[in-house]
Parts: C-alpha cells; structure tokens; sequence
C-alpha cells in the first residue's frame, strides 16, 4: 500500500511539496541491507540518500514493521508525512501507534522495513532524529518537585541549548501552551490536562521541525482542546511543520488534521483526507437528516409525511424520527444528495411539509472508522472508544 | 502544482522565509554543530536533586551519628592511652580504628563499613523505575542524548554526593582529633587515610551499582527499596551476615576438638565469609588503617605459635597495600559486574513497560 501522495482536496500550503517527485527516489542505487530484505518478503523499496538532492521528508517509512515475539505489533507500514501537513493516526488501544511512534523516534527498534525522519534513519542516526523531534509521550510526566518552568529548563539544557537563547524561548514557548501563570508552580499541582500542555510546550522547546504527539488532547477540556488545535494549525501552516499525532478521539482529530491514517492490528487500512476516506468506508446511500414540526397545527400525521418525502425521485427510505420532535432521516441513492434537498425544500415551499431543517449528514470519522473495521472483519473487540 | 510557484517553500526546514523567525535560523545553525555529551546535564541535575532531598539530609543524619558515637568512645580511649603509647606511630588513625573495649561494632570504621552501603541503595533504588513511575522516562529519552547517558549520569551523581558526604564525616573526625584531642597525623596516617576514603567510595560503588541493577530490573521503586534493604541487612550488618556464614560454616567444616580442627574450620568460615563484599571491604579497611595487621587470613598452626614470639612488626603503606591488593581487586570487579549488568538491561529494555 503506497501513501505516496497529498490530499487532492485539501488546501495548498506553504511548503508543502509533492513527494512523489522524481528527484528523491534513487532509483537502482539500493544497499545490500535492504536487497536482503527483499529476499525474505514483500519489496521494499530502498531508503533515498540523503545526498540524492532535494530536502528529506520529515517523515517516510516503508515496509516497517515491528513483531514481539509472535505478536505483530506494526505490519508493514508505509507511511509519508510532508512539511506544513498534520497527519492523524487513528486506532484504538494496542492498534501499533505508540509502537510506531517509538520507531520513528529510535526508542525501539524495527524488525524489518526502514524510516527515515529529517532523512535520517532512527536506528542508526537517533540523536540528529531527536534533535530535530518534539516528541509529546502518551501519559507524559514531569518531575513532581521541580516547577514546569524548571523541568522545561532541564529539556533546554539536554538539547544544549545556551541560556540566552533558552530563557526567552522557553517563555514562548509557556505562552503559546497557554502556561505562562503557572509555570513557576511545582508540577505536582498540576492536572492532567496542564501536565499535556506543558508536554506540549517541551515538545516545542527544541523548535522542532517534526512534532509527534502520543494522544496529544486526551486530557484536556473541550475548550483547551480548541486552543491546542489551533496552535498546532498555526504552527504547520506558519513554521511548516510536519505533526504526526495519534488518537482515538476521532472526532477531536476530524477538525485538524489534512491526512489521517486508519490504524488497525498494526496495520494502516486506509489513508486519505476525512472525505475521501467517507467515500472509500462511508455509506453508499446519501442521507438527509429532515426535521419537521409534527405540533397540533401540523400538516399531517408522521405516516402522510414519510410517504411525502419517499415519493421524491432517488430517494430509497425514510425513517421516521421515533419520538416527536426527532428529525426524520431519507436515505437516498449516491450522489443525489443534493437533488433530493432541493426537492425537500421544494416541497416545503409549496407548503406540503413542515419544514424546520433540512441537513446532509457527513458521515464522522467514527462512522468511517467502524466501518471500515467491519470491512476487514476487524472490529472484534466492540466498539471505538469515541 | 509546480515547484515553480512556490520556490522558497520548498525547502525544508525553513519553508516560510517571511513567516520564519530568527529562532528558526539559530535552532537550524545550531543543529549543525556537533552535539557534547549528554551525561553531564543529567549526572547535574541528579546531584541538585540528591543535595535537596529528604532523603539526604536523613543520611546525614545517620551517617554523622554513626561517626559520632564511636568517636567519643575512641576520644576516651586515646586519652588513657596516650601517655603509654606516646611516641607510638598511628595514634591519630585510632580515631578510626579503636572503640570500647569488646564492642567491635563501636568503631568508626565499622561503621563506617555498616552505614555506607545503605548510602550507596539509598541513591539508587529508584533512579530508574523512579523515573518509569513518573512517566519521565520516554520523555527524557527523546531527547539527544544517548540511552546510557541516563544511566551513567545517574551513577556518577549518586557516587559524587556520597564522596562528598565521606569527605566531610572524614574531616569532622579528623577535625575533632586535632582541635580536641590535639593530636597531629603524621605524613604516612594523611595518606592511609586518604587511601581508606577511596576505599570506602569504592565500596560504596558497588551498593550504587547494585541499587542501580535493582531500579532497573525490578519495576516498583518501593519493592527494590525492600530488596536493597534485605540485602544490606544480611550482607553489610556484621551480625547477620556472620549468622549466617556460621551456620554454614558448621555444615561444611564441623569443628573438633584438636587445634588443627579449629584453625580449618575458622579458615572455612573464613573463605565463606569472603564471598560477601562486607568482609572484604572491613579486612581491607583494618589493614589499611592499621599498620601492626600484618595478615588477612586465618594463619596455620605453625603461623600461629611463630606470631606469637614476634614482636609484631608495623607495615609500611605499600606493604598494607599489597596485603589488601586482591580485596580491592575484588570489589572492583563485583562492582563492575554490577554496573554492566544494570547497564546491559537498561540499553534491552523498552521503554514502554
């Protein structure tokens, strides 16, 4: 499966490069390592050079995979993130995303395939990997006697950064979190939700030109969670930065990211932008959530009405809302959406229907990610954790 | 879209020239010079963090009054005996080696010997799983620095703040003999001294290094406590450890009547008493401190009744030296097995648990 590709749909952003150019494939210039590996499965293709002109992809694996023992944690991942995008991981508990993650930082090493990160190789290279990766743990901690101000200090001076140049970045970095008025507090006062904040700002502290974050809102409120949303929009279109961030709060992650990646038993069923993942997993009917007023003054009984609204030319079944006042959905066949909404809307102004909204329903990304479970007989273990 | 469009936006890691700030330059031009090592940063910031603890201060506390007591006793004893023994070498290592008559454990060096390792698991019980318990771990690993950074930094901070605190207990001894007591060490007790110090930093070492192993492989900071402690009590703590060697002793060499029964089985309990570093470090620190031991081992029969028409000669500093040579010897590779050991599990381990 190759991800080799930007979102057709989605916005052009600065410094976003098509990486399917041919500049950086080295073409039959392969290393040994790799040509064995080709022996024992699937091909893989090789690493490029660094030396082979053009800038690295901050991120680019092929065939990587990972096992424990018998359990496959990551299946022959191939995956590219290019600057200025955010690109979700999606999966539930135990999916492989940690475990990925962990590889492309070079905390853990693959059992096959390779990434590169900045267009080094975690394994061999994982300093000028770290140097270059803000990396946001799944439960971070700090130290709990230390202030979040010191404890930032401390990730300041392992990245060797002079104070000169710490000091005032690390206020930065605190006001941009949102931090900066507790930031001299211990960090053992902290909630949860300030402990990923503060990650966030530790993550950022090295002026990273790859953000990976484990989980990165989990914790924090539905307010905090905009913030941090936006602040991460900002920093990829602004600084054009590539984020990798995993989660299993799909609709959190739904708003923000140009890519996702559906992550299942280790591997990745699918990638693309939320509505051409909807088109791949989505529904094959269209549907239209209507709602109509049913009061004492209504125009007819529920049973006139459904009838009404199936009359209307594509449109396969309606169901009636179950109590007074639900909106009643029509399902209509693909790609008439919009005609049958017009035509609802028709109706209404005739005076035929009590209209008081009419809604195509986007299908959410915890629909689209059920579904394709189901379609590669994956969704054993109940439902997504939403 | 063509490169064209957008030419300066292509090039990584600066794709915005007008939305990049000077931050972006420096951390660019920053990242091509060579990284330093890594292990300072954290060995510094370990050694502020054992300086500030509760735990250090406790320590202190124990370790003062362990060199406390004994030294009033040896105060007493050096009193009485100066005017017999004046003119006789070593008077001021007495401060260390003499306390009350038949109480053997009130002596500095004992002790010293006792509350030392306590020190060095105290430092280390939890340095790693310390760190997995707080979540910090992966955090701290995702910097750049190397895996072993950690653990070597860590080692360095809790043997550091440990010299330091034998230093001090050192001088406060040596302090007290020369204001109080007025005596003066001559050139041969400075250096004896000197060279008991290291000793006992490299004692202390190896229960660092075996605090480490244990934080390392054991998951639960409070359970290594408990192990650490355990092992402390019957290796370190004279009494038990002797119970112990005794009761073996008796199994594999059961004395008789006869002298030569009673010098083998001594000698037996002897070589079992070895295997435990304790006794090697307080055979090294007697010989080191005193100048009139002339032997570690148990003597033969013929040794023995030859000693005994002897006047007991004094050893000069290289011969006391060579006497403990296998001791020190001993404990460095006990505490080098230890540390490779705690080392080798840390680099295989995952950093998830």
């Amino acid at each position: 499966m190759t991800v080799r590709r930007r979102p057709p749909g989605g916005p052009p952003r600065l410094g976003a490069r098509d990486p399917g150019t041919a500049q950086r494939r080295p073409g039959p210039a392969r290393r040994e390592a790799v040509t064995r590996k080709h022996e024992r499965g699937s091909l893989i293709p090789p690493p490029p050079d660094l030396g082979s002109g053009g800038a690295p992809l901050p991120i680019s694996t092929r065939g990587l995979t990972k096992r424990y023992g018998e359990l496959v944690a990551v299946d022959s991942l191939d995956l590219d993130v290019v600057p200025g995008e955010i690109f979700g991981l999606l999966g539930q508990n135990g999916a492989g995303k940690t475990t990925t993650i962990l590889m492309l930082l070079g905390l853990t090493e693959p059992t096959r395939g390779w990434a590169r990160v900045a267009g080094f190789d975690p394994t061999r290279q994982p300093l000028e990997v770290k140097r270059r990766v803000g990396y946001l743990p799944d439960a971070v901690g700090f130290y709990g006697a230390m202030t979040g101000r010191a404890n930032l200090r401390y990730t300041a001076r392992l990245n060797r950064l002079a104070r000169a140049e710490s000091e005032p970045r690390i206020n930065e970095v605190l006001e941009q979190v949102g931090m900066a008025n507790r930031a001299d507090d211990r960090v053992e006062t902290y909630s949860r939700g300030m402990l990923q904040r503060l990650g966030i700002a530790d993550a950022l502290l090295k002026d990273p030109t790859v953000l990976i974050l484990d989980e990165p809102t989990t914790a924090i409120d539905p307010i905090g969670v905009v913030e941090i949303l936006e602040l991460l929009r900002r920093l990829a279109t602004e600084r054009g930065l590539a984020i990798l961030l995993s989660s299993h709060l799909l609709s959190q992650v739904q708003s923000v990211c140009d890519r996702v990646g559906i992550f299942a038993a280790g591997r990745l069923i699918g990638v693309g932008t939320v509505p051409e993942l909807a088109t791949r997993f989505g529904e094959s009917d269209d549907v239209i959530e209507v709602g109509l007023d049913l009061g004492p003054d209504s125009l007819g009984d529920p049973s006139k009405l459904t009838a009404a609204l199936g009359r209307i030319a594509g449109v396969t079944k309606v169901v009636a809302g179950e109590r007074v006042g639900d909106p009643f959905l029509v399902r209509a066949e693909s790609g008439t959406g919009p005609r049958v909404r017009a035509a609802i809307l028709a109706l209404a102004a005739k005076g035929r229907l009590p209209l008081t909204s009419v809604r195509e329903v986007v299908p959410s990304l915890d629909d689209i990610y059920r579904r394709a479970l189901e379609q590669r007989g994956l969704a054993s273990h109940g439902q997504v954790a939403a | 879209m063509s490169d064209a469009m957008v030419p300066a936006a292509t090039e990584p890691p600066v794709p915005a020239p007008a939305a990049a700030p000077a931050p972006q330059a420096a951390s660019a031009a920053r990242r091509a010079e060579p990284l330093g090592p890594g292990w300072p940063t954290i060995a510094a910031k370990e050694f502020a963090d054992h300086v500030l603890s509760a735990r250090f201060y406790v320590l202190l506390v124990i370790l003062g009054v362990a060199a406390l007591i004994p030294l009033y006793f040896a105060a007493d004893q050096i009193r009485s005996a100066a005017s017999q023994v004046s003119g006789a070498s070593a008077v001021f290592l007495f401060l260390f080696t003499v306390g009350p008559p038949n109480i053997s454990l009130l002596r500095v060096d004992q002790f010293v010997g006792i509350a030392a390792p306590l020190l060095g698991v105290a430092f280390a019980f939890d340095a790693i799983n310390g760190e997995r318990h707080e979540g910090t771990l992966p955090r701290l690993l995702s910097q750049p620095i190397h895996r072993d950074d950690v653990i070597n930094g860590k080692f360095v901070a809790g043997l550091a703040v440990i010299a330091i605190v034998l230093a001090a207990v050192i001088g406060i001894i040596s302090g007290f003999g020369l204001l109080r007591l007025g005596i003066v060490p001559a050139s041969g007790e400075v250096v004896r001294i000197v060279g008991w110090y290291l000793l006992t930093v490299l004692y202390v070492a190896l229960w660092l290094a075996f605090g480490m192993l244990l934080s390392v492989v054991i998951q639960r900071a409070a359970t290594s406590a408990l192990i650490g402690l355990g092992v402390w009590l019957f290796v370190a703590v004279p009494i038990f450890g002797q119970l112990i060697v005794s009761i073996v002793g008796s199994f594999v060499a059961p004395g008789g009547s006869s002298a030569t029964d009673i010098l083998s089985a001594a000698s037996a309990q002897q070589f079992l008493l070895r295997l435990l570093p304790s006794t090697l470090y307080s055979e090294a620190s007697i010989v080191l401190l005193d100048p009139s031991v002339t032997s570690v081992s148990t003597p033969t029969l013929g040794q023995y009744i030859q000693a005994q028409q002897q006047v007991p000669p004094l050893l000069s500093l290289d011969q006391s030296l060579l006497l403990v040579w296998p001791h020190i010897v001993a404990l460095l590779a006990l505490t080098v097995l230890c540390f490779a050991l705690a080392y080798i599990a840390f680099m295989r381990q995952e950093v998830r648990a």
